[in-house]
């Protein structure tokens, strides 16, 4: 676990500096404190908090900021299927180290591989646990202070998070196909559908992959 | 209840119940390799998505703003190998000085 904890040092500063911005974009989309806060300690993953909020400040509807969010994670159940055979004992011990498993905890812990350590995992997703929940603790509490996040590229920041995130997805030519379907779906339904919509239906993408799987 | 509430309790229980799926209630396990294989197309059809969406879309219209240069700064930096921190920093510089100067 240690160790996990030293693999994770790295991140910590930008782990902090999301959460504060996320804290900073869910107060601008009229999310108070305590429900800011209370979305990272529980959902624990970046991209669909975020995607959640956007929809949300969008002016989208809770469905739709839900539906996309959820998708988003939906990755978690064949991701935490990749490791489950490394958890032991007790259901609610389990449960309890069940949500600290985040892609990056995964990754640095050989997730997917036979040599799954998952104390590494638990070290790498209570280490960043704190630091995602402190940041946005930070950031929702000081965001009205800060003033027009937009004024500091926020939205900016945010894009370029998800192009960081995507490029690490693409691994290989289907994962290419689905993003760049998913990304034509988006842009060509925007102009006719609420906000969100375009996110949920990009999921279609990856019906290019049936026929060859 | 508030949209926000409505949508931070049903993201975070969705959330919980997807990540206990496999060490709670799989043990040993696994999913058939087709529904595995789609569902690792998931995640870039939608990150793909936002990058279109977080970019480029302002309600229901396509729109070209500061916004291009925080994604043109953040392609840059992964095709640098920047490490995540950077890539978040050169976005949001990028946006911020097109918005400062236009």
């Amino acid at each position: 676990m240690r160790r996990g904890v030293h693999l994770a040092a790295p991140l910590v500063p930008a782990a902090v500096a999301l959460g504060a911005s996320f804290g900073v974009l869910a107060r601008t989309a009229h999310f108070d404190v305590v429900a800011t806060v209370l979305m990272s300690a529980t959902t624990f993953a970046g991209s669909a908090q975020v995607a959640a909020v956007s929809v949300l400040g969008a002016g989208g509807g809770v469905a739709a900021a839900v539906v996309a969010a959820l998708l988003l994670n939906a990755r978690y159940a064949p991701i935490g299927i990749s490791v489950a055979h490394g958890f032991r004992g007790h259901v609610a011990r389990r449960f309890a180290e069940s949500q600290l498993v985040v892609d990056e905890s995964w990754a640095l812990s050989g997730g997917g591989t036979p040599g799954f350590d998952r104390p590494v995992l638990l070290g790498v997703g209570a280490t960043l646990w704190f630091a995602w929940v402190g940041g946005t603790a930070v950031g929702a509490l000081l965001g009205q202070a800060i003033g027009d996040p937009s004024a500091f590229g926020l939205d900016g920041a945010f894009t370029a998070l998800f192009v960081a995130l995507l490029a690490a997805q693409l691994r290989d030519r289907r994962r290419v196909a689905a993003a760049v379907v998913g990304a034509a779906i988006a842009a060509l339904l925007t102009p006719f559908v609420p906000s969100g919509v375009p996110i949920v239906a990009a999921t279609a993408a990856v019906l290019v992959g049936w026929r060859r799987t | 209840m508030s949209a926000a509430w409505e949508a931070v309790i049903a993201v975070g229980a969705g959330t919980v119940v997807l990540k206990a799926v496999g060490p709670v209630g799989v043990a040993g396990r696994r999913l058939p390799a087709r529904v595995n294989d789609l569902l690792t197309m998931v995640a870039p059809a939608i990150l793909a998505g936002l990058v279109v969406t977080e970019a480029f879309a302002s309600g229901r219209s396509l729109v070209f703003d500061a916004r291009v240069a925080g994604l043109g700064a953040g392609v840059i930096a992964v095709l640098l190998r920047a490490p995540l921190w950077a890539v978040v920093v050169a976005g949001a510089a990028a946006t911020a000085l097109v918005r400062l100067l236009s």
